[in-house]
């Protein structure tokens, strides 16, 4: 059951990465061609093209691509020669420190929010965290970014911008990127809630709550001892999917807060047109969305009993 | 601090003038019309308020704007003034005219690649739905492979390949978005397709695009329209993100996106200026929300 579930996830990593290098193939004339420009002579785009392997067939070009990332080598830059791994390796642990410190905040902060709005449903807390939750998905990232760092960062609460270097401490870690992670958590946090609220609401209408009510439970009892073990299925899916969100709304804070994560980077590569560099950030991207939703589906089969012992 | 006095005040102003419009609806409007404004919740008259506002702004842009979108009228970073009411930008043009002509910009071109991805996607979906067999097959299963990767990194790795220009930047976001709209549309029609009038169309030997213009399309209009609205916001809220990162809509074309990009070094001076163009895409996007959800709630027919 979760065997063929993780089979069809590597599966679908192998299609995900051959659409990432196929989208190369698209490019009107090839890549030495548009590299160089309209001016280039044969010679300098024939030398390019035997620099770059594109002289062999497409099939063996992805074939020593692929292997090349899975063993950590993702080539060189075309901007500027360094050997990719090398600008990935440190830029990549900041980004996940990002994402991971803003899920830390983000995860239970929904959960109770949204466990609440379901308790105290048509309230006014309920109304006002589903409007607020509602414009918070409406707004752009950097907006909130922004106004973050008005309120924030101009009273000198916290910096508006990330300096890590191999010095900083982790403390020190935490207090820069609070700003960063407090905008992506604003951003998730949102969604996250009005699901884990949709769940359990959906789950108060069935009979067993019923049975629980007339019993005389107390209803954060019977929210949290009945509904909620029921409800864990979809609120994981909704966490997978979300921290995946994070993944590309983490390009965009990055920019903002000038932290040298992968996706400023990726950003960078973009503008410069460089890309092998965005290939393999792509790559990396998207393998930790497959591998987030990958997870999802397994722990929420693992949460049902009903799904593992299926017939 | 006071400035977000102002932002609640004009809030409650547009909420206050959306009530006495809706009330006026109830009154003089007849037939389904009224029922529709009776039912109507006071976020959703709201929605329909501020979109009827940007329209307005977008349509009469040039008329509205006291200086020319592009024309240098000042010295960098003026402050709010009688002549520059929101004062200049970082090389001196005028920040109120830049936010009209933005409306213009920014809301038509994600409007012209919205309405885009909504043709190529809901017409292949149904296409898909109508056809079946291998067509579905293929069509299905590459959507699904394209749908694997995040929508803002396809849309930069798409970007790098083929340039950041307008029209790149139209025809990249379309093609990520008709992916998603290609799968609602394909699950609408699905349910469409087993009908009998279908079938007795495709009996009398109607051809396909018109069994989908005639027969499904009208029928799967409700579910299509309200993804219209979110995919509006999706795709929106995509351009100006990418115009922010310097990969979209480029000055000296006014975009709201790369205006706050551009004027961001104010932020740090506690100057609100650059947060004005962000403030409406985020007040655009939640009117849009609003309409939206009042209309899927209509539709799931949760009111009795």
């Amino acid at each position: 059951m979760i065997l063929t579930r993780i089979a069809i996830g590597i599966g679908l990593l192998f299609i995900v990465s051959v659409v990432i290098f196929g989208a190369t193939e698209l490019l009107p004339g090839d890549l030495a061609t548009q590299l160089l420009g309209q001016s280039a002579t044969p010679e300098t785009v024939a030398a390019l093209r035997e620099q770059l392997g594109l002289n062999d067939p497409a099939a063996m070009r992805y074939w020593n691509w692929l292997t090349g990332a899975l063993s950590g080598d993702f080539g060189v830059s075309l901007a500027n020669n360094r050997p990719i791994s090398e600008l990935i390796s440190a830029r990549l642990g900041n980004t996940l420190f990002l994402a991971l410190y803003a899920a830390a905040l983000a995860v239970p902060i929904s959960l109770i929010l949204g466990v609440l709005a379901a308790l105290w449903r048509n309230t006014v807390f309920d109304r006002v965290a589903n409007a607020g939750a509602l414009s918070a998905i409406s707004f752009p990232e950097f907006f909130v970014a922004y106004i973050l760092i008005l309120w924030l960062a101009q009273t000198g609460l916290f910096p508006s911008m990330v300096r890590i270097n191999p010095t900083t401490t982790f403390v020190d870690r935490i207090y820069m990127s609070f700003l960063p992670a407090l905008t992506l958590t604003l951003v998730v946090t949102a969604h996250m809630m009005r699901m884990t609220r949709a769940a359990i609401i959906n789950l108060m209408a069935s009979p067993y709550i019923e049975m629980a009510r007339l019993k005389g439970m107390s209803p954060l009892r019977i929210v949290l001892r009945h509904a909620l073990p029921n409800a864990l299925a979809p609120i994981i899916n909704v966490i997978a999917l979300n921290l995946a969100y994070l993944i590309t709304g983490v390009v965009v804070v990055e920019v903002v807060f000038v932290y040298p994560g992968l996706g400023q980077l990726m950003v960078d590569s973009v503008s410069n047109r460089d890309i092998a560099v965005v290939q393999a950030v792509a790559l990396i991207f998207a393998a930790a969305y497959v591998a987030l939703n990958l997870l999802a589906d397994v722990l929420s089969t693992i949460t049902n009993p009903r799904l593992m012992h299926r017939r | 601090m006071s400035f977000f006095l102002w932002v609640v005040l004009g809030l409650a102003v547009l909420f206050a003038v959306a009530a006495g419009l809706r009330a006026v609806a109830r009154t003089t409007l007849t037939g389904s019309a009224r029922t529709l404004a009776n039912d109507m919740p006071l976020t959703a008259a709201f929605g329909i308020l501020v979109i009827l506002i940007y329209a307005f702004v977008a349509i009469a842009t040039p008329v509205l704007a006291p200086f020319p979108e592009r024309e240098i009228v000042g010295t960098q970073f003026e402050a709010w003034s009688a002549e520059h009411p929101l004062g200049t930008d970082r090389i001196g043009r005028d920040m109120l005219s830049r936010l009209i002509y933005g409306a213009r910009n920014t809301v038509g071109i994600a409007f012209a690649t919205t309405a885009l991805a909504f043709i190529v996607g809901s017409v292949l979906g149904i296409w898909a739905a109508l056809t079946g067999g291998w067509v579905d097959q293929i069509l299905s299963r590459f959507v699904d492979a394209l749908m694997a990767i995040p929508a803002l990194i396809f849309s930069l790795l798409l970007l790098t390949i083929f340039g950041t220009s307008i029209t790149a930047l139209i025809l990249v976001i379309a093609s990520v978005d008709a992916t998603r709209v290609y799968r609602l549309a394909r699950a609408v029609a699905q349910g469409i397709v087993v009908m009998d009038y279908v079938e007795a169309a495709q009996l009398r030997g109607e051809r396909s695009w018109y069994l989908i213009r005639r027969e499904i399309l009208p029928n799967a209009m409700a579910p299509l329209v309200a993804e219209f609205g979110l995919r509006f916001c999706f795709v929106f809220l995509a351009i100006s993100s990418l115009s922010f990162l310097g990969l979209g809509i480029k000055p000296p074309t006014a975009d709201w996106g790369s205006m706050v990009r551009d004027n961001a070094t104010l932020i740090t001076f506690g100057d609100v200026t650059p947060l004005l163009p962000a403030g409406c895409i985020a007040l655009l996007t939640v009117a849009v929300n609003f309409v939206v959800d009042w209309q899927l709630y209509r539709a799931s027919g949760l009111k009795e």
